[in-house]
């Protein structure tokens, strides 16, 4: 296939952005939406052709780009996290109409929301370094302007856009640096060029480039401790952009940390993939922890978004270690559940977070404790929640399981590669591995739980309906596909294998087998999803079967729950999203360090009577609170002296300039 | 006496697996209550009971609570579902059962995972504080488990380089130094303590409790009752056969079957029988002298077994 199909990609998504800039009201969102799809359709065209042939597609333009052009090469690595990224931004293109009302109607949401897809597509197909940055800031723009697009609704909007905005920059600071310090000590044009030097670059440089890409990058995935902004911006974006931010953007953050550590530098010592292992094991046990106390339902998606990419991180940092010329089959292996990983992560959370906005839509609230009842009222986005939470945590017959079960067989595996490095940073990570699976389960039976069963908790959720079709089709598309990989996982992974081969150099190109079951070429390790699945569905059967038909009985009858004898049960005496994680709370309390509020009001008459006790618990992150605010406080004391400086005396600002031009004077001489 | 060959003789020996779990973990139920009882002086329903109960709350009609929808239906269904899957497919009777291939020690995992998942979600849909309260505290106890579970899992895995369970049994059999390797041991010292966590027994748990502020199981399915009930009974009770049937075989796999002959398959049902009544008998004397931990003491406990089983990764590891 010609690389005419990523233009016409890049122009299709161009022209959803000119329709959703200028046209008029009524025909804009459903437009703009249109041909979005239609350049994802596009990407994933070439994507499967890439996949499928093996060969990348490639063009090259002079015109775009002053100096260097522009490039766009797609090659199988880059083509997986196409298709993963076009996949989610289909189903919020399916779900935007539905939602438009919520704030994303506006000329600047339908015209931003197309570039904001397209940049993305674009940075994964970037050939060359220029490219790359110019998308890559297209997509932080224009993102940090989704953000906010919606910021006189709430207040927490705007400070979350800060955060975003410094967060952002910060990390594309960094990019770039590690870009240029990588291709002007290479000397090349085009990612290819680079790597093709990349051997020669002295060590200084390699070592230098990676850190800063990991900082740059990692800042993007979510990475703790620069993940402070995701459960910031995450929740606060309108729900389409969140599903994009959170299923599809966080994963070019872990695309570059590949691109730079593998594809550019080719690997490197032990240590930089020992903490990237770190930096996964930290970030997974961090975002499990929070999302299984938080009480937000965006935000808890959030910190499980953290807690998943730390996931993928282990993976790759062991993948890493393991391609040292001796294990790249194993390697290989890991490296294929880290993708496995991203495209389920995609998938579900993606899934989640337009469910999410759909019961936002409905009900008003996202605060787990305002909502419940949701079972009965909209038993569509329900389901497709249901699904997508038990995905993520890791349930079969879904795909978080398979991609979780190919991440242990991986680290199993490793562990019988001889070496203390491996040996000590698989054993800690399987360790962590082993301890936010629980944790996961948690957060997300808490968030079915008290989020959308029981009784409504609010007059909001009490009048909520089911939303428009679009939505839940939307939303329930990612959540098939999450079933369907669940099942079916060969469906994707020679596609992985071929992706993950040319990441890990020298590793085989089959490092699994089979159709419908999933085997370890090579080693011993057997998964039979679909048998699984098949089981359970009979073992139901039969259970229904034995339940109903043996005897005949009277018809189900609705009763009343039992309450202790008391007549009446009230919603407010179900448990809430706080009471439901307090033991998990107290266990980790180190870690989680909650503030716990309790005020009690005395009757006028005598301080002996209580009249109200008033108890407030709110669980914050540590590592806000601990690495950010006392450098913010520094910046906000440094900003409020320097304001003596301006005293409105024209006078003195003359004087400063003098000032300034004797000192640049002096320094130069 | 040779089996059917082929699809029969699979399908034969796939429901001989679950029917001695159905069947035997209720009677398990009944043997290990029948202990306690005698062992403080009470005479104690006979063996039976819990069949009899199950028999007798099938024939009762269904009532759902108020506020109950298709999730609450669906938790005993789930449970029993995840029991019956773990039991057709899991080394029980014999090291090479027919779906055996594919039984990854991982897997059954999270499939008994899914079960305590829907039960969880079940009690959350009656909305009622005692369900959210089950809930919240059967959760936090399983995401305490979980790691010590899946570490000795992988502790166990080590030595024989796969997590394929009736593997990891063969090789118990095959080479009895395995089992006495300190790596084992740890990994399965910290299995015991797990399978105690999981199943509600006592230290974690009082299974006989009805005292509505230290019920962690009942409160859960305090709202499921007639057949809804039955199959929470059945299926909790088929899931602590389990445990101990796989804790048994890991660690004292003799008399399973290893062939395709009906006489050894007899012979491993009866080993298996014999070692799970054991093990129960153990487990039901132990109740007898240990009181109930406190929710916020559970924590050492789960913590002290996941170092356990830590200790067996490392131990397997240096061994090797």
């Amino acid at each position: 296939m010609s690389g005419a199909v990523l233009v016409l990609q890049v122009a299709l998504g161009a022209a959803a952005a000119a329709v959703g800039g200028l046209a008029p009201r009524h025909v804009r969102v459903r437009a703009a939406a249109a041909l979005t799809a239609a350049a994802c359709v596009a990407a994933v065209v070439a994507a499967v052709s890439v996949l499928g042939s093996g060969h990348p597609i490639a063009v090259h333009t002079a015109d775009i780009l002053p100096l260097t052009g522009a490039s766009l090469v797609l090659g199988p690595l880059g083509a997986v996290l196409v298709s993963v990224t076009a996949v989610v931004a289909i189903a919020a293109s399916v779900y935007w109409p539905g939602y438009a009302h919520h704030g994303l109607s506006s000329r600047t949401a339908s015209g931003i929301l197309p570039v904001f897809v397209t940049s993305m597509l674009v940075v994964l197909e970037a050939g060359d370094p220029v490219t790359f940055l110019v998308a890559w800031e297209l997509m932080a723009l224009s993102s940090l302007v989704l953000v906010l697009v919606d910021q006189d609704r709430r207040e927490e909007t705007r400070s979350a856009g800060q955060w975003y905005a410094v967060m952002t920059h910060a990390g594309a600071a960094s990019i770039v640096l590690a870009m240029v310090l990588v291709s002007v000590h290479a000397g090349g044009h085009s990612f290819a060029e680079i790597r093709a030097q990349a051997g020669h670059l002295p060590g200084g440089v390699r070592d230098v480039s990676l850190v800063l890409a990991l900082v740059g990058f990692g800042s993007k995935a979510g990475v703790v401790p620069l993940h402070v902004w995701l459960p910031k911006a995450h929740p606060e974006a309108p729900s389409p952009v969140s599903a994009l931010m959170s299923g599809a953007m966080v994963n070019l953050g872990i695309y570059g940390i590949l691109l730079v550590g593998d594809r550019l530098l080719g690997g490197g010592p032990s240590w930089w993939w020992t903490a990237v292992v770190a930096l996964g094991v930290v970030s997974a046990l961090f975002g499990a922890l929070q999302a299984s106390a938080a009480s937000d339902l965006k935000r808890l998606l959030a910190y499980s978004t953290t807690d998943n990419m730390g996931l993928v991180l282990v993976a790759v940092g062991v993948s890493g270690l393991l391609a040292d010329g001796r294990h790249e089959t194993l390697g290989a292996l890991a490296m294929v559940a880290a993708l496995l990983l991203v495209v389920n992560h995609a998938l579900f959370k993606a899934s989640l977070f337009l469910s999410v906005g759909s019961i936002q839509a409905a009900t008003g609230t996202r605060e787990l404790d305002r909502l419940g009842g949701l079972v009965r009222r909209m038993p569509v986005t329900t389901a497709v929640f249901v699904v997508a939470a038990l995905a993520v945590a890791a349930l079969p017959p879904l795909n978080g399981f398979v991609g979780e079960w190919l991440l242990f067989q991986s680290l199993l595996h490793a562990l019988d590669v001889s070496g203390a490095v491996v040996s000590v940073v698989v054993s800690v990570a399987v360790a962590a591995l082993a301890l936010t699976g629980g944790l996961t389960a948690v957060a997300f039976v808490k968030a079915i739980g008290i989020g959308l069963l029981g009784r409504p908790r609010s007059p909001g959720a009490e009048a909520a309906r089911e939303v428009p079709h679009g939505m839940q089709i939307g939303a329930g598309l990612l959540a098939a596909l999450c079933v369907v990989l669940g099942v079916a996982p060969m469906l994707v992974v020679p596609s992985l294998e071929r992706a993950a081969a040319t990441v890990v150099a020298g590793g085989r190109s089959h490092v699994l087998r089979g159709g419908v079951e999933l085997e370890l070429a090579g080693l011993r390790g057997i998964l039979a999803p679909v048998w699984t699945a098949v089981g359970l569905a009979l073992a139901a059967g039969v259970a229904v079967g034995t339940r109903d038909l043996i005897r005949r009985r009277p018809k189900r009858r609705v009763a009343d729950a039992w309450a202790c004898g008391r007549e009446l049960l009230t919603p407010r005496m179900q448990y809430t999203a706080a009471s439901f994680a307090e033991p998990l709370e107290r266990v980790f309390d180190d870690v989680l360090r909650p503030d716990r509020d309790v005020t009690v009001s005395h009757v006028a008459e005598s301080r002996f009577f209580v009249e109200r006790v008033a108890y407030r618990s709110s669980v914050g992150d540590v590592v806000e609170r601990v690495a950010y605010r006392p450098v913010i406080g520094a910046v906000r004391w440094w900003g409020s002296r320097a304001r003596a400086l301006q005293s409105g005396s024209v006078h003195r600002y003359l004087g400063y300039g003098l000032v300034a031009l004797l000192v640049v004077l002096v320094v130069l001489a | 006496m040779t089996a059917p060959p082929g699809v029969a003789g699979a399908i034969l020996v796939v429901c001989a697996q679950i029917l001695v779990a159905g069947i035997g973990g209720p009677l398990l139920l009944g043997l290990m209550r029948k202990t306690r009882s005698r062992l403080e002086g009470r005479v104690g329903p006979p063996v039976r009971q819990p069949l009899l109960d199950v028999r007798k709350l099938l024939a009762k009609q269904r009532i759902r609570p108020q506020c109950g929808s298709w999730l609450f239906a669906a938790g005993p269904l789930v449970l029993i579902s995840t029991s019956v899957v773990v039991a057709g497919t899991a080394p029980l009777l014999t090291t090479r059962p027919p779906l055996g291939q594919s039984t990854d020690f991982f897997g059954v995992v999270f499939v008994l995972l899914l079960g305590s998942v829907f039960l969880a979600l079940a009690a959350l849909d009656t909305g009622t504080p005692f369900g959210g309260m089950g809930a919240s505290r059967a959760t936090t106890i399983g995401a305490l488990t979980e790691p010590a579970l899946l570490v000795a899992v992988l502790a166990l895995s080590i030595p024989a380089h796969t997590s394929n369970l009736p593997a990891l049994v063969r090789e118990g059999l095959s080479d009895p130094q395995v089992i006495a390797s300190p790596g084992r041991i740890l990994a399965l010292a910290a299995f015991v303590v797990v399978v105690l966590a999981e199943s509600g027994r006592l230290p974690v748990d009082n299974p006989s409790t009805h005292l509505e502020l230290t019920m962690i199981h009942e409160a859960m399915v305090l709202e499921h009752s007639g057949p809804d009930l039955a199959l929470v009974t059945v299926g909790e009770s088929m899931r602590l056969a389990l445990l101990l049937g796989l804790l048994v075989n890991l660690s004292v796999p003799w008399g399973m079957a290893t062939g395709s002959g009906m006489a050894s398959l007899v012979v491993g049902t009866v080993a298996l029988v014999a070692k799970v009544a054991l093990a129960g008998i153990a487990i039901a004397t132990f109740e007898v002298f240990t009181a109930k931990l406190r929710l916020f003491r559970l924590p050492e406990l789960l913590a002290g077994a996941f170092v356990l089983a830590l200790l067996g990764v490392v131990t397997a590891l240096v061994s090797r």
